[in-house]
């Protein structure tokens, strides 16, 4: 089991010129770990995460796009692994922060816990998917997973935290978006 | 009744799939986000799927598009939803905050399934039709029915007018359109 925050600073020493696209707490502690123009905030309507991100890297072929979704966000839009996997952009790597748990709203458990995600984006028909429960060997195969074919998607194990402060005004800044709009265009 | 007025008449309650393509080419639609509609499955979803100047994508489930088509905008590229209403009912809320609070230009095309074509929307013998109108208007989108071919005038208007502003639209297929 990992520590999000340290998982993701490992994760933004390679993240590059990728856009990424966070929602929630993965959003709150990546912004905090990795503050840049390319995050694309996923807020306001839980679980579309990961069809933003196929809309992106649809439209950027020539760009990466990672997608850090947490796993009660996935779980809101499981059919979207199905239809990733179906369009198929090679350009797209999906990440999900699995702790069983919906933090965002009281630390409350998802339904089931120890779903297998990276087993539905295998039989999905991603091109290849990964569990990392040790931060050891993810910073060892870090840049792999992001620069591999895709799609690739990854289960990222880490322990529930503290309940983190959702700043939402923030979180929803319309110039947030402008600033994305003109990094992911230029 | 003379056999030409009967012709005329009979043509004017007509819409056809092939005019309702051509309006979404000239408006620079590239992407079509779709779930199929039994409205439109045959007259419009059918003829997309094999036209390669689309590309189509097929989800899972209805909400997934309005995502996609937002993702797809900020590299400007176009995209139309294709559904049916009790998909856009079940992607309220994904309109509501991508669409509407965040200003995305997105275009939905929403097939009425059980609507009487001779009657508005909001006297439809469906109560889930009924209802659709209202509710936009309540959410502040912009909405178009194209139930005859002369109504397919209005669509490259309000997709420009959606790309230009920033902003969602629906467009309501109110009769089965003719696979041409």
């Amino acid at each position: 089991m990992m520590k999000r925050d340290e998982c993701f600073r490992i994760l933004a020493r390679h993240i590059g010129e990728a856009a990424l696209v966070a929602s929630y707490s993965s959003a709150v502690e990546w912004i905090d770990v990795a503050p840049r123009a390319l995050n694309y905030l996923s807020i306001g309507a839980m679980g579309l995460d990961s069809s933003h991100g196929l809309g992106l890297a649809l439209g950027r072929p020539d760009r990466r796009v990672v997608v850090l979704q947490g796993d009660g966000s996935l779980l809101m839009n499981l059919g979207s692994l199905v239809t990733i996997a179906a369009a198929a952009p090679k350009n797209l790597v999906h990440l999900v922060a699995q702790n069983d748990t919906y933090e965002a709203n009281g630390s409350q458990p998802t339904p089931h816990p120890k779903v297998d995600f990276a087993g539905i984006a295998r039989s999905s028909g991603y091109a290849a998917s990964y569990d990392f429960s040790d931060l050891r060997i993810f910073e060892q195969q870090v840049a792999h997973v992001l620069e591999q074919q895709g799609p690739v998607f990854a289960t990222l194990h880490i322990e529930p935290t503290k309940p983190l402060k959702y700043d939402y005004p923030s979180l929803y800044d319309p110039q947030k978006r402008a600033a994305f709009k003109a990094a992911w265009r230029s | 009744m003379d056999a030409r007025i009967e012709s005329a008449d009979t043509a004017a309650r007509e819409l056809h799939g092939g005019g309702i393509i051509a309006a979404l080419k000239a408006s620079g639609i590239e992407y079509v986000l779709a779930v199929p509609d039994i409205v439109t499955s045959s007259g419009l979803l059918a003829p997309i799927a094999r036209d390669k100047g689309f590309r189509l994508i097929r989800v899972c489930k209805e909400d997934e598009c309005v995502g996609i088509a937002s993702g797809l905008s900020y590299a400007d590229k176009r995209a139309l939803i294709l559904i049916q209403y009790t998909g856009f009912l079940d992607s309220l809320n994904a309109i509501r905050g991508v669409a509407v609070e965040y200003k995305q230009p997105i275009c939905m095309m929403v097939g009425l399934l059980g609507h009487d074509p001779e009657k508005a929307p909001r006297a439809s013998p469906r109560y889930g039709v009924r209802i659709i109108e209202p509710i936009l208007d309540a959410m502040g989108v912009a909405h178009h029915l194209v139930g005859v071919d002369v109504d397919i005038g209005k669509i490259q208007p309000a997709i420009e007018r959606a790309y230009r502003e920033s902003e969602p639209v629906a467009l309501l297929i109110g009769r089965r359109p003719q696979a041409s």
